[in-house]
């Protein structure tokens, strides 16, 4: 008899070269970004010339005290918002002078979000919230099914794909979020505030399954404000008026 | 294009959703272009009911027949030089018959001289007035196309010899004996007996003015025995082929002259007047008819159009946060806006079907109270309705839908 380990199925080779990253390339590349919001007279500068390079399969945390830029770096990282100048490349796309349509493209295929909110559809199952990526991937209701099943199975909610998310409780709506996020297979996770509307018990089983996701590896950048969730990144970025102030490594 | 076709279902199945969760709203939006497609079709159905109605008239007077009379129809101004023109002499009929038959490829097949007055006919107690009698030759058989509910026309021989015979229309006859057939009775109309030998089918009225059941029919020298044939008399001539109406009416008109004797140079000093002249006049008010009612009860589907809008718009304002959650999963601006165009057509396509079920209830329940109530139905009128839906759905969704589809993802998602 031969050992079932000895050689991986299609599936698993497919996820493992999906999974492989040559060391070193860099997903995010933004240099010297500004960002200008006009709030009726006053002009207001979000950012005020940010540079930052992210890699593969890194774990970051962003944090910064309200109003120093933090939200508005995110919406950028996640390609929801263009920078008013400077450059942003991500996996060495130009992503700064993208149409509406082509940053949707990009978000759909390149980036995972988390919200704080969760922001799953109230009436639809589980499963068909995190299908809903797929369906702007255009893929056949056969694949996404399949997909969104396995995505559920790996955040633990294999018993819960037709439940509705007001029949679930906060962790479990925000794993079936985290499944989204991973079901079109991303470069980047992108959770902002994840544990934000959680007690602090579900919010670290949320946290150990962003890290279970890194170990596997992911890349996951983590906007926050709580040192106790930024503490399970493995670098720090901390803004203040609209500029980097520190970023420092962490074991 | 895939990606297309899945964005299109699964919006079908966000309309159905968002609908089956807004019951009542739905409803009630619906409820507005239910009654806009009813009012529409129901003016639809009357609108072609009148056409039908009028068209049915027409074919009475006969489209290949051409009437030659003192006046035309329609309206005159100089109606001096119209009133001094001499009367139709119903001999004249017998003038242009001769003609006919020395013109070798003549367009015209038969002259029918046609006399007529008000009578009252009566048998026994039984009397029915007003009775439009008219004297004529047993050619008039030829002229129309009624047929016999019972009996015949009198026949040639008849016609010559002036027997006391007629033939009474359906209404007459059932006036006169509503139980049992009137066929070899004696009736007397205006005093004088006449044997009855036929009785015609239903024809119907002419533009509900004139009932072709309410005539009776005797031969014209028996007419003319006891009534006056110089007042109101016309000749009716057919023509062999109904697609050369005008040069058939030229052909007539020279025929006329030469039974007149009248000179070259000399205006024709009678009418030809055919069905093509009601038509004339009768379609411009039958398009206003049309054109006024539908763009009234177009009105209503407006109304319903903007209620369409409007909860578009509170639909697209509730969900902004989703809107929000949908760009930043990948949802393009095209995705957005089919998502709201179709939950709009759903609304007016459920509108739209309803409406059309209860617009057919109520033309059935007219066609079943009021069975002479000009309404007709037709398949066509179904499409048009639900293109008409459709069209609403797109138009009055659009603006909400173009705005949903524009929306900042970053002020949607941070939108509470």
């Amino acid at each position: 008899m031969t050992a079932p380990t000895a050689s991986p199925g299609p599936a698993e080779r497919a996820a493992i070269s999906r999974n492989y990253r040559p060391p070193g390339a860099m997903v995010i590349e933004i240099e010297n970004v500004t960002k200008l919001y006009k709030m009726g007279e006053e002009i207001v500068h979000a950012l005020r010339g940010v540079s930052l390079n992210v890699s593969r399969n890194e774990y970051l945390a962003i944090m910064g005290p309200s109003g120093s830029g933090k939200s508005t770096l995110m919406n950028m990282l996640g390609c929801l918002d263009t920078p008013t100048s400077g450059k942003y490349h991500f996996s060495g796309k130009n992503v700064s002078t993208m149409t509406d349509d082509e940053l949707a493209d990009i978000r759909n295929r390149e980036i995972g979000f988390v919200f704080q909110t969760f922001n799953l559809l109230p009436r639809s199952t589980s499963l068909a919230n995190v299908e809903l990526p797929l369906i702007y991937a255009g893929l056949s209701p056969g694949i996404r099914r399949e997909r969104a099943e396995q995505a559920l199975r790996d955040v633990g909610l294999g018993e819960r794909m037709s439940h509705k998310p007001n029949e679930l409780s906060g962790g479990q709506r925000q794993r079936v979020a985290i499944a989204r996020a991973l079901v079109n297979r991303p470069s980047i996770i992108l959770a902002d505030e994840p544990t934000g509307n959680l007690d602090s018990r579900t919010g670290e089983e949320i946290m150990q399954l962003l890290e279970d996701l890194y170990e596997q590896g992911n890349t996951i950048i983590v906007v926050t404000h709580e040192e106790d969730i930024a503490r399970h990144a493995r670098r720090v970025v901390r803004l203040r008026d609209g500029l980097i102030e520190s970023d420092a490594r962490q074991a | 294009m895939k990606r297309l076709l899945y964005e299109f279902t699964e919006s079908f199945r966000i309309a159905w959703t968002q609908i089956r969760a807004n019951k009542m709203r739905s409803l009630l939006t619906a409820l507005g272009v239910i009654i806009g497609i009813v009012a529409v079709t129901l003016m639809g159905t009357a609108i072609r009911g009148i056409d039908t109605g009028f068209q049915n008239s027409l074919a009475l007077l006969g489209d290949d027949v051409l009437y030659i009379q003192k006046w035309p129809w329609g309206p005159v101004e100089d109606w001096w030089n119209y009133a001094n023109r001499p009367v139709i002499k119903t001999r004249n009929a017998d003038e242009i018959n001769r003609i006919i038959s020395n013109t070798p490829n003549s367009l015209l097949e038969v002259a029918v001289p046609v006399s007529g007055r008000g009578s009252t006919i009566k048998v026994g107690d039984a009397r029915v007035g007003n009775v439009y009698t008219i004297g004529t030759s047993a050619d008039y058989a030829k002229l129309s196309a009624a047929d016999y509910r019972e009996g015949r026309l009198f026949n040639d021989s008849e016609s010559t010899a002036g027997t006391a015979v007629c033939v009474l229309g359906c209404d007459v006859a059932d006036g006169l004996s509503p139980t049992r057939s009137i066929i070899d009775s004696t009736v007397y109309i205006d005093g004088h007996p006449f044997r009855v030998v036929g009785v015609f089918a239903k024809q119907g009225e002419f533009l509900g003015l004139f009932s072709f059941d309410n005539q009776a029919v005797l031969p014209l020298a028996a007419f003319a025995k006891y009534f006056s044939t110089k007042q109101n008399a016309e000749l009716r001539v057919k023509v062999r082929d109904k697609t050369k109406m005008t040069e058939a009416k030229e052909e007539l008109a020279g025929a006329m002259r030469r039974a007149r004797g009248q000179l070259p140079g000399e205006r024709d000093n009678f009418s030809i007047n055919e069905q093509e002249a009601i038509r004339a006049q009768l379609d411009p008010i039958k398009k206003g008819i049309a054109f006024a009612g539908l763009f009234i009860t177009g009105l209503s589907l407006f109304v319903g159009a903007i209620g369409i809008m409007n909860i578009t718009f509170v639909s697209v304002k509730e969900r902004t946060k989703e809107i929000g959650t949908r760009k930043a999963l990948g949802a393009r601006r095209l995705s957005i806006l089919l998502q709201f165009l179709i939950e709009a057509v759903s609304i007016c396509l459920i509108g739209g079907v309803v409406g059309m079920i209860v617009a057919y209830s109520l033309f059935a329940v007219v066609r079943s109270g009021a069975p002479n109530f000009p309404v007709e139905f037709s398949p066509d009128l179904v499409l048009v309705s639900m293109m008409v839906s459709i069209v609403t759905g797109i138009v009055s969704g659009f603006a909400p839908a173009w705005g949903a589809s524009r929306l900042d993802p970053v002020v949607a998602l941070r939108y509470e």
